[in-house]
């Protein structure tokens, strides 16, 4: 994705904003309940599942397996694969796969995060193991 | 409270075009309007309730004045696509409330000739919006893991695209006229894996209206009675990431609720609308409404079960979205035009359905891979 065009800088508010500052470190940040103990991604001040707003920042190993993935054959930014990755705490999320060859990507493969930079904070996309 | 059977659905009016750069949206709009007002015999100063969505420009306020619409009633929900198909559920409840006794619902916008607005976000723009999810590389990652558990194939799919095709020959407006078979739909170039570009719909300029109004004021009218016996409409998300699964629908909540209120099952349908915006989009929806089971809808759509005269269950007779229209990038509109020119008898005679008392409308809006609703309606011939 090095050559293409800027990555979008993260807008960041005041709920999302030690997401974004933990991602600037190189870590990667899911949101639990500790009222339910569920997980979710993307972080919401109150849980999504029980409406506590006892929610708190869990690092994540930042790895999981991808859960689909489609191949965009063509793009201003050329080809790329969009997709969810189911991460080990449970979560599953929206992401692209990068730096490997896209046409060998596979339901179930290991991928783990990794950053790319903005103007802003840095973005979270996933790459196989 | 229900609506079975308290709304009625007197115009109907689809533009004639596909690519309208000498025309406004608005003006669009205003066409559409004057065309349902004309093909139920009312006039602009009998509406009294005025529905539209995101595709209205400036919303229900820009756009009532605009038309010169004074009303006592609006809604401008949008759920994307589906948006029509919400505010023919929400025209019948006003109108069984009350508070309103015209409905006109319009849709209309020229994507082919004009860019159309970026897609809202949500609280999820930080997250998502870099990942670059379009229409066609999202229900791409819900046709791969579709196939990925139940074995669904790229040649089922196509026959979905073969079936819309096989209607659309008849259809003098439709986009895309040609008959194609499935060997044609897996030779097009791959877009967004795994569908091809005939799995795609059309992009069309256009659009489309419908006038709802009482069981009174519709049998004073002209036209054949077509009423409202159920609607229903749904959300679903990731919801936090928690149980994703992309192989279904806002469609099984929707749907149940539409049949519940309509007192039918999908025995009773004879003829179904299905929102084509993708071949998955109807191959997903199908077993999400009952017609078949999940992970069964590749056997379902095969071997031309969905062409009228052939299969068990025709769809989309007037080409919909795969061949025909699709204005502004929402085919909930069309679906339900469709819907009432079959019940009334009024569709092509090469696809018409003997004996179409009862007839389904269902669709999706926004990204059915992502954050989607969806809705369902049943109407029938009195």
């Amino acid at each position: 994705m090095n050559d293409k065009p800027k990555l979008p800088a993260p807008q960041v508010n005041p709920e999302s904003k030690p997401f974004w500052d933990a991602a600037s470190q190189g870590k990667f940040l899911i949101k639990r309940c500790t009222s339910c103990n569920e997980p979710h991604y993307f972080p919401r001040a109150l849980c999504p599942f029980c409406f506590s707003d006892q929610t708190v920042w869990e690092e994540s190993k930042g790895e999981g397996e991808i859960y689909s993935y489609s191949l965009m054959r063509k793009s201003a930014a050329g080809p790329y694969a969009i997709g969810y990755v189911t991460l080990d705490e449970g979560p599953s999320l929206l992401t692209n796969f990068v730096d490997c060859d896209l046409h060998t990507l596979k339901i179930g493969q290991r991928v783990k995060v990794v950053f790319k930079p903005t103007d802003g904070a840095p973005l979270p996309f996933f790459t196989p193991i | 409270m229900s609506i079975k059977g308290k709304a009625y659905i007197a115009g109907i009016f689809e533009h004639p075009t596909r690519k309208a750069p000498d025309k406004s949206i608005a003006q669009l709009h205003a066409e559409v309007a004057k065309g349902a007002l004309e093909d139920a015999g009312l006039t602009k100063a009998d509406v009294d309730g005025y529905f539209c969505a995101g595709d209205a420009p400036g919303g229900a306020m820009a756009m009532v004045d605009y038309l010169g619409l004074k009303v006592r009633h609006f809604d401008s929900t949008d759920t994307g696509g589906c948006s029509y198909l919400v505010h023919l559920g929400h025209a019948a409840e006003a109108i069984a409330a009350g508070k309103c006794s015209v409905a006109l619902i319009t849709l209309a916008g020229k994507p082919l000739t004009a860019a159309p607005p970026p897609r809202a976000t949500g609280a999820e723009h930080d997250f998502e919006v870099a990942y670059n999810a379009t229409t066609h590389n999202i229900y791409g990652t819900c046709a791969m893991r579709h196939m990925h558990d139940f074995g669904t194939t790229s040649e089922q799919l196509a026959w979905i695209k073969v079936a819309a095709s096989h209607h659309a020959q008849y259809n003098p407006h439709a986009m895309l006229k040609d008959v194609v078979t499935v060997e044609d739909v897996l030779n097009s170039p791959m877009i967004s894996d795994p569908l091809h570009r005939m799995d795609c719909c059309v992009v069309t300029d256009g659009g489309g209206a419908l006038i709802v109004t009482t069981p009174e004021i519709a049998k004073g009218l002209k036209r054949p009675l077509v009423r409202l016996m159920g609607q229903g409409e749904a959300i679903k998300g990731p919801r936090g990431g928690k149980d994703l699964d992309l192989t279904y629908s806002a469609g099984v909540w929707s749907g149940p609720v539409a049949f519940a209120e309509a007192g039918v099952t999908v025995k009773d349908i004879k003829y179904a609308s299905i929102y084509d915006s993708f071949t998955i989009t109807v191959l997903m929806q199908l077993e999400d409404l009952g017609f078949c089971k999940k992970g069964e809808g590749g056997k379902f759509v095969a071997d031309g079960n969905l062409i009228s005269g052939v299969g068990k269950l025709p769809f989309n007779t007037d080409g919909g979205g795969l061949c025909s229209n699709h204005p502004v990038n929402r085919g909930g509109m069309t679906k339900i035009i469709e819907a009432v020119r079959q019940l009334r008898g009024e569709a092509h005679p090469k696809v018409q359905v003997p004996n179409c008392d009862i007839a389904l409308a269902h669709g999706t809006g926004g990204l059915l891979g992502v954050r989607h609703a969806a809705s369902t309606v049943i109407m029938e011939r009195v």
